[in-house]
């Protein structure tokens, strides 16, 4: 243990773990924002470390994109915006055509990043959080909040339990309550919930917790009193292990809590013990498990000793990042082709995520089959997928227990034009028109 | 009577939670009142502690200890590793620093909390480690007199079991034994209590240890409720409020102060929050904290501060 923990950390502060450090000109440079200190590390870690197989197995098994190197190099952002902004202004410059794209994994570091990414050309990839409304291409044209927003979360979440209740019809006087972390993150699915409860007529309440969510006294009494018939969790870190515990104190039933897909991963419930058997999560369509893409990182990455990821290697959070970097990389492989087998800048790359279509067939060829489901993003879409399922904690492993889910645009789409457009008067931006788009 | 009943429960909760936020606030009085210095790293401290424990803990029963063998090992064996961080913080940071100002010295103790924060997780690893020394589940009490009754989570009486005991102690230590005087005179004045003849670096040892020892009882009952991670060390910011409530010297000061705290916080967090927008508790405590500072400056239980000009 110490001494992995010493070569890891050796490694991150080289940043050799994940690529040849030479800045050579053939090489694509991609940056990783990541936390492996910090209140949010035991969540951080496991992702990051999924980042970097992914693309150490893209350099080793295939010599890079088309023959194109992968040039990677993490920054520390311990969750903090101002890091993370500090982090990409280190970093956007780096190799011979800058940053390809960004992944901040933090909603608040993106809130920051969305007006620089702009003006620096370069995209901005939030798979599975960030800006709710930047899934329209039209006025984000930098942004990508791949595979889900948490407007798409928080109906997929809602018709869970309207399934759980026996139909939406059942939804009508119910209380849900969401218990989230007081940050640009735990605030964006109020909007949708709130509407949500105006269509299905359930009560609502949004219950805060302070960072990083180490005491929730406050809020567990006031559920032991108010009785919500759900509680929704959109936690990050310790405030989702701490939530559960809680909940066990109080004796509100695990069963009847769903987390984001961000309060469900394994450090979200091991260190509650028999007190988290029941929580439930929603799926980022991906859940823990070893597929394809696992051997292949196991034969040329881990095998080589290259590797991060060890004990965390199939968990959840791993999983997506495995799933996040393959993305990013399929993108600029869609962009060489139309801009050439060569390292291409991060407005070239915002081509390719706009133009992203991953087919069945394609996502099997790549090893993810049973891991994602197929992903075609547009100017009009840059969420591009928005399907989920839940799982639920045995006491030893997560449970898929439900089948897909597809967020109801009918009721996110309002919310996405109304906002997207306020943010467009505000920064006097004239949305692109997308029939022209190609 | 169910508002009355949901008011007692969350006073009592707050209570209790109180003192388990004065159980980190303690280390933080103990060096203070025999060193002068505000410890910085207290946190970082429970942090280690609570690491050292927990891992050795773990090592233990993988191999077929009996468990109540381990848990004994355990503690020894964090105990050690506290004595040996006050060994090093005393020979490298605090020695070298005699006689310097307060200012310095609070610096310094800034430097040692990031050493501790990332040497211990580099040593012990940085993941979530379950610790379960004490019982979590809850008493629900007077179901009879109120619906659902008032709920008493275990873990925080354990929590208040155990600090009391530690007040208890400290006090005679304090008070009743030949090194807590001389603490008290080193507190007074470094260069007084050197010119006649106590050791300097032996007490700034033993108060260390103390208050790593302190450390490793509060990384028991916030390890068993938040599981050994990162976090506990912003039980520091928790602390804090209670220490200018209850005064930076004083042992019982600290058990008040975080009783306030509590309760205040609670109680402010559950009847006003809904109204305000909620998520006010954490620096609802420092209001409570200015509104004593500007009344009594030294804290409720602290000593005045009269210097001769």
């Amino acid at each position: 243990m110490v001494r992995n923990t010493l070569v890891l950390a050796a490694a991150v502060l080289t940043g050799a773990a994940l690529a040849t450090p030479a800045a050579a000109q053939g090489e694509q440079f991609i940056p990783i924002l990541s936390y492996r200190t910090g209140a949010y590390a035991v969540n951080g870690v496991p992702y990051a470390n999924g980042v970097a197989d992914y693309y150490n197995l893209v350099n080793e098994r295939d010599g890079g994109i088309n023959g194109v190197k992968l040039l990677v190099e993490e920054c520390e952002t311990g969750y903090a915006t101002d890091k993370g902004v500090e982090c990409y202004e280190r970093l956007k410059g780096k190799g011979p055509t800058g940053a390809a794209f960004i992944n901040p994994l933090s909603t608040g570091i993106t809130f920051a990043l969305t007006e620089k990414t702009t003006t620096d050309k370069i995209p901005i990839i939030t798979m599975g959080y960030g800006r709710a409304d930047s899934k329209n291409g039209a006025v984000f044209m930098w942004n990508f909040p791949l595979l889900g927003t948490y407007w798409s979360a928080a109906d997929i979440a809602i018709q869970h339990v309207a399934k759980e209740l026996g139909g939406a019809d059942k939804l009508k006087g119910k209380k849900i309550s969401l218990l989230y972390h007081d940050s640009p993150y735990g605030k964006e699915p109020i909007p949708a919930l709130q509407a949500l409860a105006q269509k299905h007529g359930f009560e609502f309440t949004p219950i805060p917790v302070t960072h990083p969510g180490v005491e929730q006294k406050s809020q567990w009494l006031s559920i032991r009193q108010n009785k919500p018939d759900y509680v929704l969790v959109w936690g990050w870190g310790v405030m989702n292990g701490t939530a559960v515990k809680e909940a066990a104190a109080v004796a509100y039933p695990r069963d009847k809590m769903i987390g984001v897909w961000w309060s469900g991963a394994e450090p979200d419930v091991t260190p509650a013990g028999d007190q988290a058997v029941g929580y439930k999560a929603l799926m980022l369509q991906h859940g823990a498990g070893k597929f394809k893409v696992h051997e292949e990182i196991q034969k040329h990455v881990h095998a080589k000793g290259k590797g991060l990821g060890k004990d965390d290697f199939g968990q959840v959070l791993y999983n997506r990042g495995v799933v996040n970097a393959m993305l990013g990389v399929e993108a600029i492989r869609k962009a060489q082709e139309k801009f050439g087998k060569k390292p291409l800048t991060g407005e070239q790359v915002r081509w390719g995520l706009e133009n992203l279509n991953l087919t069945e067939a394609r996502i099997k060829e790549l090893g993810f089959e049973g891991v994602l489901k197929p992903v075609k993003i547009s100017c009009t879409d840059h969420e591009g997928a928005r399907d989920g399922r839940v799982q639920q904690w045995d006491g030893k492993a997560w449970k898929v227990i439900s089948g897909w889910y597809t967020a109801n645009q009918a009721t996110t789409e309002p919310l996405v034009k109304d906002i997207s457009a306020k943010y467009a008067a505000e920064k006097k931006i004239t949305p692109r028109d997308c029939s022209k788009e190609s | 009577m169910v508002l009355l009943g949901q008011f007692l429960e969350v006073l009592v909760g707050g209570l209790l939670a109180g003192v388990l936020y004065s159980l980190v606030a303690l280390g933080f009085v103990l060096i203070f009142k025999a060193s002068g210095v505000f410890n910085f790293a207290q946190g970082a401290m429970v942090l280690l502690a609570g690491l050292a424990l927990v891992r050795s803990l773990d090592f233990l029963v993988a191999r077929g200890f009996p468990l109540w063998s381990s848990i004994i090992l355990a503690l020894c064996f964090a105990g050690v590793i506290m004595a040996i961080t006050a060994w090093l913080i005393e020979r490298f940071v605090l020695g070298p620093l005699v006689n310097q100002d307060g200012l310095t010295l609070f610096m310094s103790t800034i430097g040692a909390t990031f050493i501790l924060e990332g040497a211990s997780q580099m040593i012990f690893g940085s993941d979530v480690y379950p610790l379960r020394l004490f019982p979590t589940d809850a008493w629900f009490l007077f179901e009879g007199l109120f619906p659902g009754g008032i709920l008493v989570n275990k873990l925080d009486v354990w929590g208040g079991f155990i600090a009391g005991i530690l007040v208890a102690g400290l006090a005679v230590f304090f008070q009743r034994t030949k090194t807590g005087r001389a603490l008290r005179a080193v507190a007074d004045d470094h260069a007084a209590a050197q010119s006649v003849g106590i050791p300097i670096s032996w007490i700034w040892f033993v108060v260390w240890l103390v208050a790593g020892l302190v450390a490793l009882v509060a990384a028991t009952v916030w390890g068993t409720k938040l599981g050994v991670q990162f976090s506990i060390t912003f039980l520091a910011l928790k602390a804090l409020p209670v220490l200018i409530i209850g005064g930076f010297t004083s042992v019982p000061g600290a058990i008040v102060g975080g009783l306030i705290v509590g309760a205040g916080e609670k109680i402010a967090e559950v009847f006003l929050g809904p109204h305000i927008g909620g998520g006010i508790e954490y620096w609802f405590a420092y209001v409570l904290a200015l509104a004593v500072l500007l009344v009594r400056p030294q804290g409720l239980f602290g000593e005045r501060i009269i210097e001769r000009i």
